[in-house]
């Protein structure tokens, strides 16, 4: 992708010159059109079907360290004049002149077949077969609700600095949600399949996602509560690595940073785990559900590595904060829509795989808690307090699993349990989430091999 | 807007529709951000879109734009049609009957659109000054925003609802951080209003200030079972989570604890709760509900026994009863679907002195994490993480932290053993009103 994409060069250099009309170290035009479709089925119905088509610019001036932002809807030339001048209302100073527009190229993440060239039907027909292999997974199963969501959004960013670029972002996604139920027991299992690409993801057996969202169901119609306690846990790979997202990821962002408002202040340098942990932010991973070619300020995305062998070597940054700073941006600045201002995000977030057996890593615990996979995770950054709600848990004793166990929750504060990962398994896998932070939604993956925390604080409810 | 409305409505009709109905919306906002007594951030918003629901005969589909020329929305109509044809047909998919509007409400401030920026950069730096000024261990304010907005919502149908109305809202709140022995903590202040001239900006800043400085030096309390008193803030999440539980489309769909239960105690008697869409004091009111169909209050819990579910168009019509004007959605960009309104949890005498005497030793809740994932809509089993004091002899003793409390959501509701008696309007996660709750025992998992 070569050129301006969403806004023609002599337009928005006269937008950026009405942003700065009164002042201002920068400005800054978002231009976007994003549209997408969703269906579901429930009740072996397909349900809920529904297209949208939106656009919109926001325009952010900079002046004093302080953002002056304006959205407006649609992306004609007075659109974005009027998101200009709104945003320039405040400021009271002399006119800036801005640098002459350069195009700068990008490479997309490719799309082999798009996802809005495939009749809506075949996406049905998907749903349908995701409704009946989950549902085929076992008697027991009494409730299936399956979801597909295509989104596309085209951006285009121009700055004062001369900088034009643009990306084309085009995601797919699948969820499946299952109820067992066996009397008065009732359980449920869930498991998601995206990516940043087209509808060829779907090409090899989707349908083992609804098998797999059955299985984790079916499994604790068996399941005893949990345990109560601080234990060690081994937590699997995947959408376990929510667990380092959490944990570690969230408190890395530049803004909690530089308030003071993360317990990785002032940390740059040094030991916050055991060595034998690396830890990254890569936003170029191909196809990755977190990847994109460009952050949402235009700087191209990275492959950050913010821990090396147990150090701090990195934290993650957007514009704003990087310049602050003193450093580059790494690529994070990432906003949701062109109604929000982009803050200091993660993309797909990862702790390396290291050299265990994830086998010998259970077999190495007396009694402990295995979490096979969790249903999200919450953290406090300033004061590093975590809570992770466990979907499908295991009771380790003696080196085995021997029941699976409902309604945990593992909570623990970052610094601690970050320095108390003693094992890391040899295998490897990313999986899709959905952070919100500041209000703002945004796609991010997880992902890890199995990891092992020698002391947490399970919290279940066995008397 | 109706005239947008409208419009939308004879364009789906004229794509192919047997039935229509659209939604259209237009709002304008505005958001400051403090810190350290400067700006961070002015945001000013403006946005305006429809959605349309099209039908042909029992299948319906959804679709939504912001181009509103006669063109954008002719060809958004043609979408809402073309994703009909892909839905599965069903029984009871039709379009809302409406009604007329049983009262008029003011849901408007003025002061949404006379308070100048620069007025609202002051509240929200007097909001961050309250923080500070609350406590000598409050070391700084992470952020402090104050936000307003007006929304004009406008709803047309095929099937002969007409209506449309005006509303403004305005909250504040602030992260407060405080420091001591064992590092830093964190407190939530937060008020919110009508218009800005309706907040306290003084008083929501001592709240995050006093909130964070009560929690410094705390530590991990043993894992027991123990009483444990909510406050206001945690109640009001648990009932969120009830209120979804008492959705018909959960409760039909085989996916909520309460299925079958209409009649039954599934609370202590101390307990009753009502959705009531035309509170004037709660910020989930309005003439009508996201469907046309004129709000009511609706009885659901009745001293603790279940008395009815929550219901939209479609629920109602499948589940055979009248609809109680629960269809909700968060914006044009989403079908309607059953949520409450304003829920209420109704007062009981107990002040909080002497709920805590009559906790005698046990736990104070202030604080909750995880709920997205620690709670179990369809079994009602949650787990999550939670922050507060320990009471002892009947009174508020260290601040602790980092443990859960567990449980399920009917053995909850029967173990509350006394309802407060000073309620208050939470917005998270909905609009609720509740005082804090005193539950006989819970599960308390710490070290």
């Amino acid at each position: 992708m070569t050129s301006g994409g969403l806004l023609e060069p002599e337009v928005a250099e006269r937008v950026l010159a009405r942003a700065l009309a009164a002042g201002g170290e920068f400005a800054e035009i978002f231009a976007e059109r994003r549209g997408g479709q969703t269906m579901s089925i429930d009740e072996s119905r397909i349900e809920s079907v529904q297209a949208g088509d939106e656009e919109g610019a926001g325009v952010r001036v900079i002046s004093g360290g302080t953002a002056y932002f304006a959205h407006v809807d649609g992306l004609d030339p007075a659109d974005l004049e009027r998101a200009a001048t709104e945003a320039a209302s405040a400021l009271r100073g002399e006119r800036r002149e801005h640098r002459p527009l350069t195009a700068a190229a990008t490479t997309p993440q490719p799309v082999e077949r798009r996802p809005e060239d495939v009749p809506a039907e075949r996406k049905a027909a998907l749903l349908r077969e995701l409704d009946e292999r989950g549902r085929a997974t076992g008697a027991e199963i009494a409730q299936l609700t399956a979801s597909y969501a295509e989104a596309r959004r085209e951006i285009t960013v121009a700055n004062s600095e001369g900088l034009l670029t643009a990306d084309d972002r085009t995601r797919v996604r699948i969820g499946v949600q299952t109820v067992a139920r066996r009397g008065d027991t009732v359980e449920t299992g869930a498991e998601t399949l995206g990516g940043h690409r087209g509808f060829e993801l779907f090409d090899g057996d989707p349908g083992t996602i609804a098998e797999q969202a059955a299985g984790k169901a079916l499994t604790l119609l068996d399941a005893s509560p949990a345990p109560s306690g601080s234990m060690p846990v081994v937590v699997a790979g995947g959408f376990g690595g929510v667990l380092f997202h959490e944990m570690t990821g969230h408190g890395l962002e530049a803004d909690h940073i530089q308030k003071d408002a993360s317990v990785y202040t002032g940390k740059l340098g040094e030991q916050v785990a055991q060595p034998l942990l690396n830890a990254y932010d890569d936003g170029r991973m191909p196809n990755e559900w977190g990847s994109d070619s460009i952050d949402d300020e235009g700087a191209p995305t990275q492959k950050t590595l913010v821990i090396e062998e147990g150090r701090l070597t990195s934290f993650l940054y957007d514009r704003l904060c990087a310049g602050r700073d003193d450093v580059a941006s790494t690529g994070n600045g990432r906003r949701e829509s062109f109604r929000h201002l982009p803050i200091p995000r993660m993309t797909n977030t990862y702790i390396a795989p290291g050299d265990a057996e994830p086998e010998a890593m259970i077999a190495e615990v007396k009694r402990g808690f295995y979490a096979a996979s969790f249903a999200g995770g919450q953290v406090e950054p300033a004061t590093g307090d975590f809570v992770f709600g466990v979907s499908e848990g295991y009771l380790i004793e003696d080196g085995r699993l021997t029941r699976p166990c409902r309604g945990a929750t593992l909570v623990g504060n970052c610094l601690d349990a970050l320095a108390a990962i003693d094992a890391l398994g040899s295998d490897f896998e990313m999986k899709t989430g959905i952070c919100g932070k500041g209000g703002q939604r945004v796609p991010v993956g997880t992902g890890q091999g199995h990891v092992r925390i020698a002391a947490m604080t399970v919290g279940g409810t066995e008397a | 807007m109706i005239e947008l409305a409208t419009r939308a409505v004879e364009a789906t009709l004229a794509a192919g529709a047997t039935d229509a109905e659209a939604y259209a919306a237009s709002d304008t906002g505005r958001e400051v951000r403090v810190h350290d007594g400067a700006v961070e951030s002015l945001t000013a918003a403006t946005q305006r879109g429809v959605g349309v629901r099209a039908w042909i005969g029992q299948r319906g589909g959804y679709a939504y734009g912001t181009d509103l020329s006669d063109d954008g929305v002719s060809a958004l109509a043609d979408r809402a049609v073309a994703m009909a044809r892909v839905a599965d047909e069903d029984e009871f998919a039709g379009p809302p009957s409406g009604g007329e509007p049983a009262a008029t409400l003011e849901l408007s401030d003025r002061s949404v659109v006379e308070w100048p920026a620069a007025r609202l950069v002051e509240l929200a730096i007097a909001v961050e000054r309250g923080g500070l000024d609350a406590d000598p261990r409050v070391v700084a304010v992470e952020q402090a925003v104050c936000a307003d907005s007006a929304e004009q919502i406008a709803i047309a149908s095929s099937s002969g609802v007409a209506g449309e109305y005006e509303s403004s809202s305005c909250h504040a709140y602030l992260q407060a951080l405080a420091e001591g022995e064992g590092g830093k903590e964190t407190g939530l202040g937060f008020g919110l209003a009508r218009g800005p001239a309706g907040l306290d900006p003084a008083a929501i800043g001592r709240e995050g200030g006093e909130r964070a400085a009560s929690m410094v030096g705390a530590g991990k309390p043993q894992s027991r079972s123990c009483p444990v008193v909510l406050d206001a803030t945690v109640a009001a999440s648990f009932v969120s989570f009830l209120g979804g539980a008492l959705g018909a489309t959960a409760v039909q769909r085989g996916r909520s604890p309460f299925a079958d239960r209409v009649g039954e105690e599934i609370g202590a008697e101390a307990l009753s709760v009502h959705d009531d869409g035309l509170d004037p004091e709660g910020f989930g009111s309005a003439p009508f509900d996201a469907e046309g169909t004129p709000r009511r209050r609706t009885a659901l819990i009745e001293s603790g026994r279940l008395r009815t579910f929550l219901y939209d168009t479609y629920t109602a019509r499948r589940g055979g009863v009248s609809s109680t004007a629960s269809a909700g959605r968060g914006s044009y960009r989403s079908q309607p679907a059953v949520s409450p309104s304003n829920l209420v949890v109704t007062t009981g005498a107990l002040e909080f002195d002497r709920m805590l005497a009559a906790a005698g030793d046990g736990i104070y809740v202030t604080d909750v994490a995880g709920l997205h994932s620690g709670v179990n809509p369809v079994s009602g089993i949650f787990s999550v993480g939670a922050a507060g004091r320990t009471i002892r002899d009947g009174a508020l003793a260290e601040p602790i932290r980092e443990f859960t409390i567990a449980g399920d959501l009917v053995s909850m509701l029967k173990a509350i053993r006394a309802v407060g008696a000073e309620a208050r309007w939470v917005p998270f996660g909905g609009s609720v009103s509740t005082p804090p709750l005193l539950i006989g025992e819970m599960a308390v998992s710490g070290s």
